[in-house]
């Protein structure tokens, strides 16, 4: 490694020897700039190649997706958002908040959940979309996954009731859609939420 | 100034001593990314060039830590001319060297000017940005796409045009790919897009979130936050599609992986016994390992520098956010701007970060070393989770 290094290093030298005095005597011609730039044209995609999920086989050698540690229930079920029609008022006054930073679902927000799980008892054909809101406070990284989190604390919540872990999918919307756009602890109290959607099967 | 008066003396004291310039440019070698924090730019003054070409000259000289001054305290001179095409001579103004001394053709102004610069720093043994593009995500209304601009802003192109949610892009080695997250199907979902061959396919499409896709230094793999398994963790996937391995297993939400360089490990947000901090976490899975930040609070959005030595990252407290930066090691943290999601560029000096701007966000150039910040030309909309092309 070292006699590489000094090779470099002396091969450096030499050249610079070279060029730097070089440089010094003589005008050098126009410099032609022809580096390839990889122009974009604006939205083009010639092609759109089909989904496939990185890590799915056949073989199923994936790491499993109910985690005997956490107790989290893998989601993978019978409703997806692109075979579903999305019923946004059935129970939008159910929606859950949470503290600052938080994903716990607070005592107070028990009836709302409870609610819902009566909701999914009494409908058995639906599906449900939790979405997890936050406030404008963390960064967009943050709160993409915090709002991931608390929909997915929603979601364990309703499961420990008896609510089929397939019937209920999980979307974050981090801080994107803040249903108050105040800046102040009653504006951000607002946002950070979870919504439940109800879901029909297409 | 008294620094002016030191390098006056120590360049007063290299020219009576004739060191040849080869010397003081061989010693350039050794200045890769940054040496230290807290240093003076140095000073240059510039000379001859008018409009669009002397606005680039000096855009890029700034943002990589140079500072423009009198002929008389400048360290370097540069000089030319831009009536046609750009002609360019830089010079130490003690020493006498002549370091670049070229006309340039083709392309256009703006990047001959750009060229020009990087020549510039390649006479001082460094490797300058001007050829490089950023990715970012612009929303404007309920909706945002992914456009590439050049690092200055310039030339910002739209690479989606859903008309949904698409965000946090990510480029892959060769930067001819670009992954990111779009709501476009309903889900949130990772697609990777080639920009040369303009194809894309969803390759992370697990119920739950898709998030914060970070592809490695070799290209091989994909780190990203899925939900699939009922809690929020950072999973790494080959990207030839048959291995996926789940590296976190936590209540917790982590967010917002980096690799580091040598691929050996990923950097993340994450929360572990009540402690936000940042972990690292080795590729193939292992037992994470916090990287103190000491002195600041709530650290999110980890970028790991090319060169490897420093973490740079986003303090979110009381009232707004700070880019803040941390031997890669960790240990003693230091504040540089108000500002969030800072993203290196390939010289592991500059670093492009979104910074508020009345009520929406902008793009804006940190040069680490000096804190020296410009901002690069807006679209219209609000920018943010900015990605330098490595």
């Amino acid at each position: 490694m070292k006699a590489v290094k000094l090779t470099s290093l002396l091969a450096a030298v030499l050249a610079l020897t070279l060029f730097g005095t070089g440089c010094q005597k003589r005008v050098i011609g126009p410099t032609p700039i022809n580096k390839p730039e990889t122009r974009i044209r604006p939205g083009e995609i010639h092609n759109e190649l089909p989904p496939f999920n990185l890590g799915d086989t056949s073989s199923g050698v994936n790491s499993p997706d109910w985690d005997p540690n956490t107790g989290a229930h893998a989601q993978s079920g019978k409703f997806s958002l692109d075979n579903s029609t999305q019923d946004r008022a059935a129970l939008a006054i159910h929606t859950v908040h949470f503290d600052f930073d938080s994903s716990v679902v607070r005592s107070n927000e028990r009836g709302n959940v409870d609610a819902v799980a009566d909701y999914m008892r009494n409908n058995s054909a639906v599906g449900l979309l939790i979405e997890g809101h936050c406030d404008e406070r963390g960064t967009d990284g943050y709160n993409d996954a915090l709002g991931e989190r608390r929909a997915s604390a929603l979601r364990e919540t309703l499961i420990s009731q008896g609510i089929a872990a397939d019937r209920i999918i999980t979307q974050s919307w981090g801080k994107r859609r803040p249903v108050d756009l105040g800046q102040n602890e009653a504006a951000w109290a607002k946002n950070r939420r979870g919504e439940f959607v109800v879901l029909h099967a297409r | 100034m008294n620094y002016r008066l030191v390098l006056t003396v120590i360049g007063l004291a290299l020219g009576s001593l004739s060191l040849p310039a080869q010397s003081a440019a061989v010693s350039g070698f050794t200045i890769t990314g940054i040496s230290g924090l807290n240093q003076s730019p140095i000073p240059v003054n510039l000379s001859g060039f008018t409009g669009e070409a002397l606005e680039v000259i000096q855009f890029d000289l700034v943002v990589q830590g140079f500072s423009l001054t009198s002929a008389d305290s400048a360290q370097y001179l540069l000089s030319g001319s831009n009536g046609g095409n750009l002609v360019g001579r830089a010079q130490d103004r003690i020493n006498k060297n002549v370091l670049v001394n070229k006309s340039y053709s083709g392309a256009n102004l703006r990047r001959q000017a750009h060229q020009f610069v990087d020549d510039f720093l390649a006479a001082l043994g460094r490797n300058g940005i001007g050829n490089t593009r950023i990715a970012f995500s612009n929303a404007s209304g309920s909706n945002s796409e992914i456009y590439v601009a050049n690092f200055d802003g310039s030339d910002a192109a739209p690479v989606t045009q859903d008309n949904s949610t698409a965000i946090s892009p990510a480029w892959a080695p060769g930067n001819q790919a670009l992954c990111y997250t779009s709501y476009r199907s309903g889900g949130a979902w990772i697609y990777l897009q080639n920009l040369a061959a303009r194809q894309r396919k969803a390759i992370a499409s697990y119920p739950g979130s898709n998030f914060s896709p970070a592809v490695s230094p070799d290209g091989n793999r994909i780190a990203m936050i899925l939900s699939k398994s009922g809690t929020v963790d950072l999973y790494v996937a080959n990207l030839n599609g048959n291995v996926l391995n789940r590296l976190t297993q936590s209540r917790e939400d982590e967010s917002s992986p980096c690799w580091s360089p040598d691929g050996q490990w990923i950097c993340y947000a994450g929360k572990i016994n009540e402690a936000r901090a940042l972990y690292k976490i080795h590729s193939d899975g292992g037992k994470p390992q916090r990287i103190p930040t000491s002195g600041v609070l709530n650290p999110t959005e980890p970028d790991w520098s090319p060169d490897g030595k420093w973490i740079i990252f986003t303090q979110q407290r009381r009232g707004g956010f700070d880019i803040c930066i941390v031997p890669s090691t960790g240990g003693s943290a230091t504040v540089l701007v108000e500002g969030e999601d800072p993203s290196w560029a390939p010289n592991s000096r500059t670093v492009v970060y979104t910074r508020r701007s009345g009520r929406g966000n902008q793009l804006s150039l940190l040069d680490v070393p000096t804190k020296q910040t410009k901002t690069i030309t807006r679209i219209s909309g609000s920018s943010s989770q900015p990605s330098w092309a490595k």
